[in-house]
């Protein structure tokens, strides 16, 4: 058979599938930088180590919620021995990170996550954050 | 020992790529040099053996049918099972790679008391390897979100259509469990099969083994130890654009399901695995029936040197009249 022009054609094809995101990157002109978070003014120390945080926030805030909405007790000691309301909006977003396209959505566009908090529970006005 | 021998290769493995990562001096060879090799391995790899398969003769069609095959006009022919067209072998072949067309055929023979030879169906392979494959296109193409930044529309398409239960937080996968399910069940039905178990070689049971490594560790990783997606985001994007940089926060379980990842592409052009490119090579698919309707002359024929029987007779005329025989020429 004579098909080796059908049968590299579609090799290339596949190679060009495969190395996709490096094309599209290259020419998008993508860096390994990671999302702009803006980070609070007004405090220097989150609710959890930061690690913590970065990795795990949704265990916590689902912890919060499960503690609220079963017990009734809204009060959380931090590591540091400081006394927090656990409450998403009022606490994460008011009393510190503001809006959540400034903070939240920064990461969850970049992570394709988009968690369903946001049907229910109220977004925060943006407040003066310096950028990161 | 061919499946104990698989379960510590890939057990060795997974721990080997656990502990370098947790040494940050090896954190750089595992997260790009290692990923590079083996992209770079299953590439090249790959093409290889498909320019090799591309290369061999295939003088006379040869596909294995299970249907009428096209004759007199008012025998009905089976344009799928025994495709005449390139239409046919195109619907043929895209029912085999989509949906495993001839494996839905699978029999299973049994001795009954009697002594009796029973034949029956058997399609729990076919729904096996159907669950399998599909979830791990589905695993493989929401990866996408670490590797392609704005994030294309069909990873966050198949991420909410995965995620649709959700169930837990992060928000549980339905492909996750349908993967782990079916690997279980093709692992499980080659040990407890005698026949299937007594031709099953190592590298049956490390494909096995190796996938369910992956699908283990990037689970754990996902639902229980947790990783930072955004540092595994940055060290992949700045892969995919050749400016490497490592992300200080991975963890030793990322090393893990990357190593086992690049394990398993640096082992797929030497493997079965090669099936993925060899199914649309497969000479009893990919031709088209149609032996009788087209002379295919081998193009590989040289000229030989023949000796026909009239030039014998010529040749040999007279002692043949001689002797009284017949001639077909007189
Ligand atoms: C269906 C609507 C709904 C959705 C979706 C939802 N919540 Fe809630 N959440 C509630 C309600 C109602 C309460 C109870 C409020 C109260 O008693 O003060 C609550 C309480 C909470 C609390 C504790 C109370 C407070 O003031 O915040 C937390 C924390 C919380 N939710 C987090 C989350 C997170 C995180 C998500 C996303 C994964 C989420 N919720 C999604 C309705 C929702
Ligand atoms: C530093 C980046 C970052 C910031 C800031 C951030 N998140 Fe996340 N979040 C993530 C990542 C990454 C994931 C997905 C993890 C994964 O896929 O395993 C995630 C997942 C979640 C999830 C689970 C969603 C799911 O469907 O699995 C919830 C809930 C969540 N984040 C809430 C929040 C809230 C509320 C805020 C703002 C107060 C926030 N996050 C800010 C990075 C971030
Ligand atoms: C054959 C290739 C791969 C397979 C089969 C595979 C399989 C899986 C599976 C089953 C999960 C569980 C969660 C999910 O389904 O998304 C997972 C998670 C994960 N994988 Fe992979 N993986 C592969 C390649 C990779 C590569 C190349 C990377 C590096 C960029 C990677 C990084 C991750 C990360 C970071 C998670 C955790 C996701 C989260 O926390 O949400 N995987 N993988």
């Amino acid at each position: 058979m004579r098909d080796r022009g059908l049968i590299y054609s579609a090799l290339a094809l596949f190679l060009g599938l495969v190395t996709f995101p490096a094309w599209h990157n290259l020419s998008a002109h993508v860096t390994g930088k990671g999302p702009e978070v803006r980070l609070p003014v007004n405090a220097k120390q989150c609710v959890a180590p930061v690690e913590y945080m970065r990795t795990s926030h949704m265990n916590l805030l689902i912890d919060w919620r499960e503690t609220v909405v079963r017990t009734g007790r809204r009060d959380f000691t931090a590591a540091g021995g400081k006394h927090y309301n656990m409450s998403l909006t009022p606490t994460c977003l008011e009393q510190c990170h503001g809006a959540r396209k400034d903070f939240c959505d920064r990461c969850h566009d970049y992570a394709a996550v988009s968690p369903p908090c946001w049907n229910c529970h109220q977004d925060a006005k943006a407040v003066l954050r310096s950028a990161k | 020992m061919k499946l104990y021998g698989a379960l510590i290769a890939v057990a060795a493995i997974s721990l080997a790529a656990g502990l370098a990562g947790s040494v940050g001096a090896l954190q750089p060879l595992l997260g790009i040099g290692v990923p590079y090799c083996a992209l770079a391995i299953l590439l090249v790899g790959l093409s290889w053996r498909v320019i090799r398969w591309s290369r061999s003769p295939v003088p006379f069609r040869i596909p294995t049918v299970c249907g009428q095959q096209i004759s007199l006009p008012w025998i009905k022919s089976s344009r799928l099972e025994s495709p005449h067209s390139t239409l046919g072998v195109i619907g043929r072949m895209g029912l085999e790679v989509l949906l495993f067309r001839s494996l839905f055929r699978n029999t299973r023979s049994r001795i009954d008391q009697g002594p009796r030879l029973i034949y029956g169906e058997a399609k729990w392979l076919w729904l096996g390897a159907m669950a399998f494959h599909w979830s791990l296109l589905v695993v493989v193409l929401r990866h996408l979100r670490f590797v392609v930044e704005p994030v294309p529309a069909v990873a966050l398409w198949l991420d909410g259509l995965d995620g649709f239960f959700h169930v837990g937080v992060p928000v549980l996968y339905v492909t996750d469990i349908v993967l782990i399910a079916a690997l279980l069940y093709l692992l499980v039905r080659r040990l407890r099969e005698p026949q299937v178990r007594f031709i099953s070689l190592f590298t049956d049971y490390f494909a096995l083994f190796l996938l369910l490594g992956i699908a283990l560790s990037g689970i754990w990783m996902r639902y229980f130890a947790r990783v930072d997606a955004v540092a595994v985001k940055q060290l992949a994007l700045s892969l995919t654009v050749f400016s490497p940089s490592l992300p200080k926060n991975l963890s030793a379980w990322f090393f893990v399901h990357l190593g086992l990842v690049c394990t398993l592409a640096a082992y797929l052009p030497f493997s079965k695995l090669m099936h993925m490119g060899g199914i649309f090579l497969s000479p009893t698919r990919n031709l088209a029936n149609n032996n009788r309707m087209k002379r295919h002359v081998n193009p590989w024929n040289y000229p030989v040197k023949v000796h026909t029987y009239e030039e014998w007779e010529d040749e040999f005329r007279e002692k043949i009249e001689a002797a009284g025989l017949p001639v077909e020429k007189h």
